[in-house]
């Protein structure tokens, strides 16, 4: 005998009512694969491709706290949103991100990274000059790859000097995708 | 030393899910089908409360067991408001009933059979007497002095 499936949800929802999780997460489906999205009360904290969900609870539990549960009413908005920009009826997301986790580089990096717009592309090397660091295109290249918040923090968005891919922690062949998808890429 | 500490408390979600359906049973055992859901919501959210200010992760099962446990008698309390329920340790997995089994092994029949379906099973005296084909004063009585002689046993 198992719990049945809407006591189950009802404590799930019940729990974030009563503001009681450190993070709540689910996956949500995208054309790029299952995401993992999980939120706290400062933000989306983590978007996840190919999801190793005990590695990822693990983390979770690190970074903000024991209470992490598996809660979809959590991350209701950012699923919104995933499936209209999926949809190519959004450009930008209005979701706070939280970056605790983040090296203090690293979140400089991404900051800056935010605020390249929907449909445009960047290099490693202009965005290493607008973090104020000119000389380490390459150390941005290691953010990029380790981008905790994919897609919402548009590392797809950064590309070689040459104009090639050069490389994206979920796989190329999603970079090229979401490229597609904001029109940034017509070849 | 604080950050390894911490690292024995798995993520709530892999505590609730290795405990959520035994914690279910216990509560629908002694609470039937319906007032169970209800205990189950206010066990772990009982559980996800004080969660964040446990020390360490050992005896994760018998805590939640106990909290479950705690809110069944509660819930029974609430029910009838003139009963006098025991309260039973309830750590591991055995039903209530068989731990009087074997407390109550040595009384004579009619009262080992009072006390434990008062006890174990929470019916009421009209269920036992039904059950022993006597009438409820008879089935008190018997409950009582077995109480009484379990009680002058312990001692």
């Amino acid at each position: 005998m198992s719990v049945p499936a809407d006591l189950d949800r009802r404590f799930r929802d019940a729990a974030v009512a009563a503001g009681l999780l450190d993070a709540g997460y689910d996956v949500v489906d995208s054309p790029v694969g299952p995401l993992l999205v999980a939120a706290t009360d400062e933000g989306i904290v983590r978007i996840s491709y190919d999801a190793d969900l005990d590695a990822e609870l693990d983390r979770l539990a690190r970074i903000a706290g024991p209470r992490v549960l598996r809660a979809p009413r959590r991350v209701d908005e950012a699923r919104r949103q995933l499936d209209e920009y999926f949809e190519g009826r959004r450009e930008g997301f209005e979701l706070t991100v939280d970056l605790r986790g983040t090296a203090p580089f690293a979140e400089r990096v991404l900051r800056e990274l935010a605020l390249v717009p929907y449909g445009h592309t960047t290099t490693y090397g202009a965005l290493a000059a607008q973090a104020g660091v000119p000389q380490a295109a390459r150390a941005v290249g290691t953010v990029m790859n380790r981008n905790p918040i994919p897609i919402v923090l548009p590392c797809h968005r950064v590309i070689g000097a040459s104009g090639g891919l050069v490389g994206y922690g979920g796989g190329l062949e999603r970079k090229e995708r979401l490229l597609r998808l904001e029109g940034a890429l017509l070849a | 030393m604080m950050a390894a500490v911490a690292a024995t408390i798995p993520p709530f979600e892999r505590f609730y899910a290795e405990h959520r359906d035994e914690v279910l049973r216990l509560l629908r055992r002694r609470l039937g089908a319906t007032a169970a859901e209800d205990a189950f919501q206010e066990t772990f959210l009982r559980a996800l409360h004080a969660y964040g200010r446990l020390q360490h992760g050992e005896h994760l099962r018998a805590w939640v067991l106990t909290i479950a446990g705690r809110i069944a008698i509660d819930m029974l309390r609430r029910e009838r408001p003139r009963g006098e329920l025991p309260e039973l340790a309830d750590e591991d997995d055995r039903p209530a009933y068989e731990e009087l089994a074997d407390l109550t092994d040595e009384l004579p029949p009619t009262e080992r059979a009072a006390v434990v379906l008062r006890y174990g099973y929470d019916l009421p005296y009209d269920q036992i007497a039904a059950a022993l084909g006597s009438n409820e004063a008879a089935a008190r009585q018997a409950a009582s002095s077995g109480v009484r002689r379990l009680r002058r046993r312990v001692r």
